[in-house]
């Protein structure tokens, strides 16, 4: 039996090849995320039977539950999903190209600069619509991307100097932030705490639909680059040697992996870690092929912040936590565990 | 290694002009901000003390206190920095990067929320516990595997601890919002607000911390030159570095306790006073402590105008003149040091 399946269009312009066993893995995960969702639309400080909520999904229910699962709890679900499939993915695309497995959008300060723009809007001008914060975090996010990668260009972008300069640059971003939650009134500084923890309380379908236009274009974008990924996990020599435009195409997927981690950031804040530990598990599970690891990465992703604001929004009720405190909870003794596992780097 | 004070008279000027600005920078401090004194008024507040006078009242209570505690962070972080250069032989090393501020925060936190501590004297010494743990953990987490505590792995270290301990904090700040309000600025970084009376407890020892510092320049010299050659001389270099350890601690974690999260300080000015003086720690060491008082004191100073009638944290300046600087480092790349 064969292990891949290729597919091909005529003038092979677009080339997927598919991994027989990625593809079970991201099945499993499927339904796992299914059964995840139907828990999570059940409990709640109003617990609602399990069967009810299938029913209510297949349209055949009495409407009792109409309120509490269409307005409170599956827009929150399908908003966290989204948030997490745009982490994992960026995660994935920035180890790729960094060839650092330690890489993440909140370490090397992209998440950062998304989070600058968006703490900027929330408190100056909090009266523009809300719809416009995804393309100003996103604005942030590539604006500081793009300082970093033109302070870490001298012939080229080397993935180390990239790493370091994040890091300087994350502790600005970090000091601006700070600088104008200090500043802004009371109010708004605690909610805009709250949001940089991470959080996506009191989302609303108007949020999902937002954010579901960003997730569908780059996805698949990010999947369609995976040759170039693979090539680059090389090594720039061996890559150039192929005939791959290094520095092109890394800026590309920079690209990418930006447009995804500020519009996460956008819509639930800066919850961190997602992006460094979703592509891990899923190497652990589909090995090396950027191809498997885009969906299973995704998957993932999108499970870490589903359970984890299930787990904040029921595990001290009657308060509603932000997500993000428990996925850095996971997060950051992970984050340990890698710089331990990767000492020989 | 080249340097701008070669022989030892010009390096006695050269701290002679270091003095001079460092009481620039105090004076500064004192007079300017969002009331202006004069300084003959300033002299005043001290030789004939007029209770009428808000000028006076000014400068007893806020303005001299808020100097003399950015004068003893400011030297103590850049001592700090320049210790843990030498310590780990790393030009990246320094009291923020090693995700000391973190680990005292945490711990300053955890027991203000959960064991309800209030007094200074017991934050102090919870600073320096979380300091001293978060220091450690980096130093292992670097030190592990092959080439030993590189650059690039103390920074990643010190990232990641800093990552754990600053989300706990967060988590537990969400939790307590009620503390959100008075601990933000602190987490900021701050001089101001804070009366002499705050120092009082734990000024001693950093003042003793200082002056250990001086006394072991003679064997950090030494130690600089590998543990191989420092040993074969009869240094007791396990005994040398313990104590270094200890001083550092002290130095950092309580500058975290009176001043919250400060960065960068330790980790620009021991790279400028070794342009300046050379490698030799017994310059080293005062030079930094003058720099390092006078740059946060101005840096305080610029805090109080860039945004008037409201002040900057000063954590947040620190990092806006650190960080470039730390970027200029990477960009250079480590092969020289």
């Amino acid at each position: 039996m064969k292990k891949y399946h290729s597919i091909r269009n005529r003038s092979n312009t677009i080339s997927l090849l598919i991994e027989k066993k990625a593809v079970m893995i991201f099945l499993v995960l499927f339904c796992l995320s299914a059964l995840l969702f139907i828990m999570g639309l059940s409990v709640g400080s109003t617990v609602i039977n399990p069967i009810a909520i299938i029913e209510h999904l297949l349209g055949i229910g009495n409407g009792e539950y109409t309120f509490v699962i269409n307005t409170l709890r599956l827009p929150r679900m399908i908003l966290a999903l989204l948030v997490g499939i745009a982490l994992g993915v960026s995660g994935l695309i920035l180890q790729g190209i960094i060839r650092n497995p330690l890489a993440s959008p909140d370490i090397i300060g992209i998440t950062g600069g998304a989070s600058v723009a968006a703490v900027m809007f929330i408190t100056y001008f909090s009266d523009l619509s809300i719809k416009w914060l995804p393309f100003v975090a996103i604005t942030g996010a590539g604006v500081v991307s793009l300082v970093i990668y033109l302070l870490a260009w001298k012939k080229g972008v080397t993935p180390i100097r990239i790493v370091l300069i994040g890091i300087g640059i994350a502790a600005v971003t970090g000091a601006l932030v700070t600088m104008m939650i200090v500043l802004s009134p009371t109010y708004s500084s605690s909610e805009a705490y709250i949001w940089l923890t991470g959080s996506v309380y009191g989302a609303n379908w108007e949020n999902v639909y937002a954010m579901l236009p960003w997730v569908l274009i780059f996805v698949p974008i990010a999947l369609l680059f995976s040759r170039t990924v693979n090539v680059q996990e090389l090594g720039d020599q061996v890559a150039l040697g192929l005939g791959s435009r290094v520095q092109l195409h890394r800026f590309v997927l920079l690209f990418i992996s930006v447009a995804l981690a500020g519009s996460a950031v956008a819509f639930a804040g800066g919850i961190a870690f997602v992006g460094l530990i979703a592509p891990h598990i899923a190497r652990k599970l589909v090995g090396r092929s950027f191809g498997s690891l885009v969906p299973v990465s995704a998957l993932i992703g999108g499970l870490i912040v589903v359970l984890a604001d299930v787990v904040a929004r029921t595990a001290f009720l009657p308060l509603d936590l932000p997500a993000g405190v428990f996925v850095s909870g996971i997060g950051a003794p992970f984050f340990i565990y890698l710089l331990y596992k990767n000492r020989n780097l | 290694m080249t340097h701008l004070f070669p022989r030892t008279s010009l390096k006695i000027w050269g701290f002679v002009i270091g003095l001079g600005i460092f009481v620039i920078s105090f004076i500064s401090s004192v007079v300017f901000g969002q009331t202006p004194i004069s300084i003959r008024t300033a002299v005043e507040a001290f030789t004939h003390f007029d209770k009428s006078s808000t000028e006076h009242i000014i400068i007893t209570t806020t303005r001299i206190s808020r100097a003399v505690i950015a004068t003893v962070i400011g030297a103590s972080l850049a001592i700090a920095g320049a210790l843990m250069q030498a310590l780990t032989r790393n030009p990246m090393a320094s009291p923020s990067i090693f995700g000391i501020n973190a680990g005292a925060l945490f711990f300053v936190v955890f027991s203000s929320v959960f064991l309800s501590v209030t007094s200074l004297v017991h934050f102090m010494w919870i600073a320096f516990l979380g300091a001293g743990i978060a220091a450690v953990m980096v130093f292992f987490l670097g030190s592990l595997g092959r080439d030993g505590l590189s650059p690039i792995k103390i920074v990643l270290a010190g990232t990641a601890i800093t990552a754990f301990f600053g989300s706990f904090t967060q988590g537990l700040l969400v939790l307590n919002e009620q503390n959100l309000e008075g601990i933000l600025f602190w987490l900021a970084g701050s001089v101001s607000g804070r009366t002499i009376d705050m120092l009082e407890p734990i000024l001693p020892f950093m003042i003793g911390s200082g002056i250990i510092a001086l006394l072991l320049a003679n064997p950090i010299n030494i130690l600089t030159s590998g543990d191989e050659i420092a040993k074969g001389l009869g240094q007791r270099t396990i005994l040398i570095k313990v104590l270094i350890g200890l001083v550092i601690i002290f130095l950092a974690g309580g500058s975290v306790a009176v001043g919250g999260s400060i960065g960068f300080i330790g980790l620009i000015i021991p790279h400028i006073v070794r342009s300046l003086v050379g490698i030799d720690y017994r310059w080293i060491i005062p030079y930094s402590a003058l720099l390092g008082a006078s740059l946060l004191l101005l840096a305080d100073v610029a805090a109080r105008f860039i945004i008037m009638p409201e002040e900057m944290p000063i954590g947040v300046m620190t990092a806006f003149i650190g960080a470039p600087f730390f970027i200029y480092l990477a960009r250079r790349g480590f092969k020289s040091e």
